[in-house]
């Protein structure tokens, strides 16, 4: 007979629910030192980080995807089913740490006892348990464990010290034992697993009786079909002020910040193309695009902190009857919120959408929603549209907005019906209870998505802005002696060219050399339209003057094209890459790439030529 | 429908702001179904246990948000049809 081995255990894996608190429990136990990657040949995020136990040891945590079952319905819970039962080039975890929410155990012990079947050696984690204890929940934690035949601790994943048990707990060597492996349960398992859950759940928690809870009472308003989508307005008419006016303020002050740093190396360093490349290309192009950083992260810090709160599920919920008008669901509608930060991470958003066509009809529409990319040059044609009417440039940059999400139905109806399947896809989504966001995963959150932001500017931002600029600067071998400099730049003899193909909607050729590196990402449009209009100086007075140029020598018919050019087209490369990973598949690419460019030229072509008609009346 | 009935109801047909139990679930002839009513039975939807419709999409009554336990789901009224429950008096 074999002798039992015990080991101090070296990799752990977070299994549970999702909204059990699992990535709270993580980040307050990994800290910073995580590493956020997708698990081998799928586009399911694997998170990785290491932890100190009590006696300082270091172990290793694999964060697996939320799920309710090994019974997967999901890519996400596909995952997780297949490294817990060793079916995927991860190794199998030393332990099995099984996170359950404490005022939520009646749901959480199904997928304790499934968990239990894989014969690993686990642990399970009552977290939350600080609200546990607020609502009079008890729970027998040595009955618990004696009827689940395995350790329980519990854990509170917003205090510093809230998970001292399971770090101390890391420190027990754990017994070897030999996996089991899996099958999918049949009904009759499923509800015999139920009913066990259910007996040990009433022997060991008790819990007080109330008819509502908290939640139901907020639930009353907030998901009433009149004053939820009251509600519902004020909560995105907030955010979006706050992205504007908050976000427009600190917008500012790093555009001094970067016009000052400009202004140094001016004085400071001899004339020349070096200075050059460096204040007109890099601090001009990348830090005109850093500037709204800032309005890209107060959008996701609402989006972060309303879905923390559990609101942004029930928003979803009311907008599910109106969204399917257009052929999606509700679960579209967070993907489609957070593209109007950035598109890339609401393409990645869309990962939570179970069905199939679903999911590829959101990631193809998500570019229509106007991203923070878009605000500059927005800014920048709405004031030279209306240079004193603040009201009227509200109202039309309100108008592109809902541009955008209009065409966006419209398209998202068109492939539905299309597709010729009239079957509506499934919803099963968890309304969770109510609580304050953590304030430690919010500020994780935040950071990812800073970094997906700057290491684009760092990377196909930066190398475009100085591309540009050595396009506008170096000569055209063919160039004759006439014209500004940019004119007889290698630019210009692209932008001639380009003429043919955007004259008939009212593009000159300055605009037309603007698109070409504005194709790849559209925030350097209004810095490569300085260049080509060689304007010089810190980026605040680019934009100024750049405004008195548009609105001087720009026909309406122009201004207008444009505008409604920048409401469709394609022009992020990063957004490209995303959806050919995400779909994996080329032609879904290009067939977005395609249908946006289609729409972009027909919108402008309609606008300019009525324009022009109208004007020449 | 009155509170001491005592016939059997589709989820999808009880009315807002009432208790009722689960009785049993009826097992879709689909694949599709079937897979989602067994999720639904994971998720708690199990005969005894109590549930309530706290909010509904309108117009149309889809979906519902129904209490169970101490979570929230929103389901389709397709996907609730299969859950039959009975009303507490």
């Amino acid at each position: 007979m074999a002798v039992a081995t015990f080991a101090l255990p070296a990799r752990i894996a977070l299994l549970g629910n999702p909204n059990c608190g699992k990535t709270a429990l993580f980040n307050l136990l990994t800290g910073s030192r995580q590493k956020v990657a997708n698990y081998a040949g799928v586009t399911v995020e694997r998170k990785e980080g290491t932890l100190h136990t009590a006696e300082g040891r270091r172990v290793s945590v694999l964060d697996l995807p939320g799920a309710y079952s090994l019974n997967a319905l999901s890519h996400d819970e596909a995952m997780t089913r297949d490294v817990i039962t060793g079916q995927s080039s991860e190794v199998l975890p030393d332990l099995l740490v099984c996170v359950t929410d404490a005022t939520n155990l009646r749901l959480h012990l199904r997928m304790v006892l499934e968990a239990r079947q894989l014969g690993l050696p686990m642990v399970v984690v009552l977290n939350k348990m600080d609200r546990a204890r607020k609502f009079g929940i008890a729970i027998d934690e040595e009955g618990l464990s004696n009827a689940l035949g395995v350790p329980v601790l519990s854990t509170v994943s917003v205090h510093a010290h809230g998970a001292d048990a399971l770090r101390a707990f890391l420190d027990r060597p754990v017994e070897a034992t030999t996996p089991v492996p899996w099958s999918a349960p049949k009904l009759e398992q499923v509800l015999a697993t139920q009913q066990e859950a259910q007996r040990i759940y009433q022997e060991t928690v008790t819990v007080p009786v109330v008819d509502k809870d908290p939640s139901d009472r907020i639930d009353r308003v907030l998901m009433h079909p009149f004053w939820g989508f009251v509600v519902l307005a004020l909560v995105l008419f907030t955010t979006f002020v706050a992205v504007f006016t908050l976000g427009g303020r600190l917008t500012d002050f790093i555009e001094t910040g970067t016009g000052a740093l400009g202004g140094l190396l001016m004085d400071h360093m001899a004339e020349g193309p070096l200075r050059g490349l460096l204040v007109e290309g890099v601090i001009g192009g990348v830090g005109s695009v850093l500037a709204f950083l800032p309005q890209i992260l107060i959008l996701f810090l609402f989006i972060l902190a309303l879905e923390a709160s559990g609101y942004l599920p029930r928003a979803a919920f009311l907008l599910d009857r109106p969204m399917s008008k257009a052929g999606l669901s509700g679960r579209s509608f967070i993907p489609l919120l957070s593209s109007f930060a950035c598109a890339i991470p609401g393409i990645m958003a869309t990962r939570t959408i179970v069905n199939w066509r679903d999911r590829l009809t959101t990631i193809l529409i998500a570019p229509l929603m106007a991203c923070s990319a878009r605000i500059p040059v927005y800014t920048l044609l709405i004031a030279a549209l209306f240079p004193d009417e603040p009201v009227s440039g509200a109202l039309v940059m309100v108008g592109l907005y809902t541009l955008g999400i209009v065409a966006a139905m419209a398209v998202a109806w068109v492939i539905k019906r299309s597709s010729g399947d009239r079957s509506r896809s499934p919803l099963l989504m968890e309304l969770p209870a109510y609580q304050w966001p953590d304030l430690r995963s919010l500020v994780i959150g935040l950071y990812e998505r800073a970094m997906i932001f700057i290491r684009r500017v760092g990377t196909v931002i930066l190398a475009l802005t100085i591309v540009m600029w050595a396009l506008c600067t170096i000569p055209s071998p063919r160039s004759t002696t006439e014209g500004t400099p940019i004119a007889r730049s290698l630019a210009g003899e692209v932008g001639h060219a380009l003429q043919h193909v955007f004259a008939p909607i009212g593009f000159n050729a300055e605009i037309s050399i603007a698109l070409v590196p504005g194709m790849a990402a559209r925030e350097v449009v209004v810095s490569s339209l300085g260049t080509v209009y060689a304007i010089n100086g810190d980026p605040g007075d680019v934009e100024n003057r750049l405004r008195e140029r548009i609105a001087s020598e720009w026909s309406l018919a122009t201004k207008l094209s444009l505008l409604l050019w920048l409401v469709f087209a394609p022009q992020c490369l990063s957004t490209f890459v995303a959806v050919k990973r995400e779909t994996g598949s080329w032609r879904t690419m290009w067939i977005m790439g395609g249908y946006l460019f289609g729409l972009a030229y027909l919108a402008s072509l309609i606008t300019y030529q009525l324009t022009t008609a109208i004007t020449a009346l | 429908m009155n509170g001491s009935s005592a016939h059997p109801v589709p989820l999808d047909q009880l009315p807002e702001e009432r208790w009722a139990s689960v009785v049993d679930v009826v097992v879709p002839i689909n694949n599709r179904d079937r897979g989602l009513v067994l999720r639904l039975v994971e998720l708690g939807f199990v005969p005894g246990e109590r549930v309530c419709v706290v909010a509904v999409g309108r117009p149309g009554r889809e979906p519902l948000a129904v209490r169970v336990g101490h979570t929230t789901f929103a389901l389709r009224r397709h996907e609730a049809s299969f859950i039959r429950v009975i009303l507490q008096p």
